[in-house]
């Protein structure tokens, strides 16, 4: 063992987007995480502003007028974005891994068939959804309000 | 010599690091003549020849089968005798240590965490009837299907690609990662075994699959086909089945007895004594 003197060498977060050339369902795996992340910072902030209500009328309004704004539209419009893409993306997770759009073990012959290969049409499916709920959203957004 | 596109110099930028004497690694160019066929362990050893003879890494049987030349190469975890360098489609081939694990020198990583790992999830038959095992009077019978579940998981060859791959395994000590996870399951689905509880045990805490969110990478690259993350997206649902009650208990593989009223044919030697136990 040469643990004490080696160099450690983990990739740590850096390794979610960068430090090889990964494929593609590794960007969804990031993507993923970042979403969850995101959407959990906008639950904890959502929770402050909206506990000013328990401080009287004024200060609820207060707050209320501190977070709009086109900044904040925005930003209420990217939370959506991760939500879109967690909640679809989510969703075929689940599924993938309790086994389902996986395909089967098989003898690997090369060029070898992974259950990547079986999740691909999934991938896609989803992410197509994705793209149109945040382009209905940018509508709702942007354009119907 | 060139050969299509690839010029007659490659130039190979391979990350050191010498533990007594760098504090961190650090990238070296080195060109080497390009010849057909040339592997990226070959070059390694055309610089060790005939460059810097310091240079380190591990391998051994130069044809994809001992696991011991596992190498991020170009950014991809891969086996370095079995990776032409025409496949690359560059001039410029960067070599690093497999990440994830201490380096001990160069291209030399310590892989002793994935066999420590590896070793904690009992990775062989596990039975009651030990007394069989230890003294076998015959073989334990199963049928190619059954075999068929846990085939392409037992082509592991511990080359850590894997693990090298896995995003957290990057951020995770804790986690087993795809390697050992894949041999539980190889051995979860054998008919023969009957090692469930023991594993389940490992596998219910911080090191089993859970921490696995299908990025997949470890079946990406994987060198052996041996599609990890299939393999761990199985084991969730066994262990989800067995949470809720609902796993189905197979029968173990009977042992198959041998055949009676059967002479050997004259001329031919008995087995040797058994060397070993």
């Amino acid at each position: 063992m040469v643990k004490d003197r080696g160099h450690p060498n983990r990739l740590g977060i850096w390794g979610w987007f960068g430090g090889g050339s990964w494929g593609p369902d590794r960007y969804l795996y990031s993507l993923h995480r970042v979403t969850g992340l995101g959407l959990l910072l906008y639950f904890l902030l959502h929770i402050v502003v909206t506990s000013s209500r328990a401080l009287g009328q004024g200060a609820w309004e207060e707050s209320m007028a501190r977070v709009s704004g086109p900044v904040f539209m925005l930003g209420e419009y990217l939370v959506f974005v991760a939500f879109a893409f967690h909640a679809i993306n989510g969703v075929r997770l689940l599924f993938a891994e309790l086994g389902y759009g996986i395909g089967k073990p098989i003898e690997p012959i090369y060029p070898y068939r992974t259950c990547l290969d079986d999740q691909r049409p999934w991938a896609l499916g989803a992410l197509v959804l994705i793209a149109a709920l945040i382009v209905v959203g940018a509508l709702d957004f942007f354009v119907w309000h | 010599m060139s050969n299509g596109n690839l010029p007659e110099q490659i130039v190979f930028r391979i990350r050191r690091f010498s533990p007594g004497r760098d504090k961190e690694p650090v990238w070296k160019e080195y060109r080497v003549a390009y010849e057909a066929g040339m592997t990226v362990l070959d070059g390694l050893w055309r610089i060790k020849e005939s460059i810097d003879p310091t240079l380190a890494w591990r391998a051994s049987c130069r044809m994809g089968v001992c696991g011991s030349c596992g190498m991020l190469i170009n950014g991809s975890a891969m086996l370095g005798c079995n990776t032409q360098i025409s496949e690359l489609a560059s001039s410029v081939v960067s070599v690093a240590p497999l990440p994830n694990f201490p380096i001990v020198r160069d291209l030399v990583p310590d892989l002793q965490l994935l066999f420590d790992d590896h070793a904690a999830l009992s990775p062989y038959i596990i039975r009651a009837d030990s007394a069989e095992q230890e003294n076998p009077t015959g073989e334990y019978y199963q049928t190619s299907k059954e075999m068929e579940t846990y085939l392409q998981f037992t082509y592991c060859i511990k080359c850590a690609c894997c693990m090298a791959a896995c995003p957290t395994c990057a951020t995770d000590a804790l986690y087993s990662g795809p390697m050992a996870l894949t041999q539980a399951h190889r051995y979860n689905t054998d008919t023969r075994d009957d090692g469930f509880e023991v594993r389940k045990q490992v596998l219910a805490g911080e090191a089993g699959p859970w921490r696995c969110h299908f990025a997949g990478e470890c079946s990406r690259v994987c060198p052996k086909g041996v599609d990890p993350a299939k393999a761990i997206q199985f084991m969730k649902r066994q262990l989800v089945a067995d949470a809720l009650g609902l796993r189905k208990k197979r029968p173990l593989a009977p042992l198959l007895k041998k055949p009676e009223g059967i002479q050997r044919r004259p001329g031919i030697a008995e087995a040797p004594e058994p060397t070993v136990g």
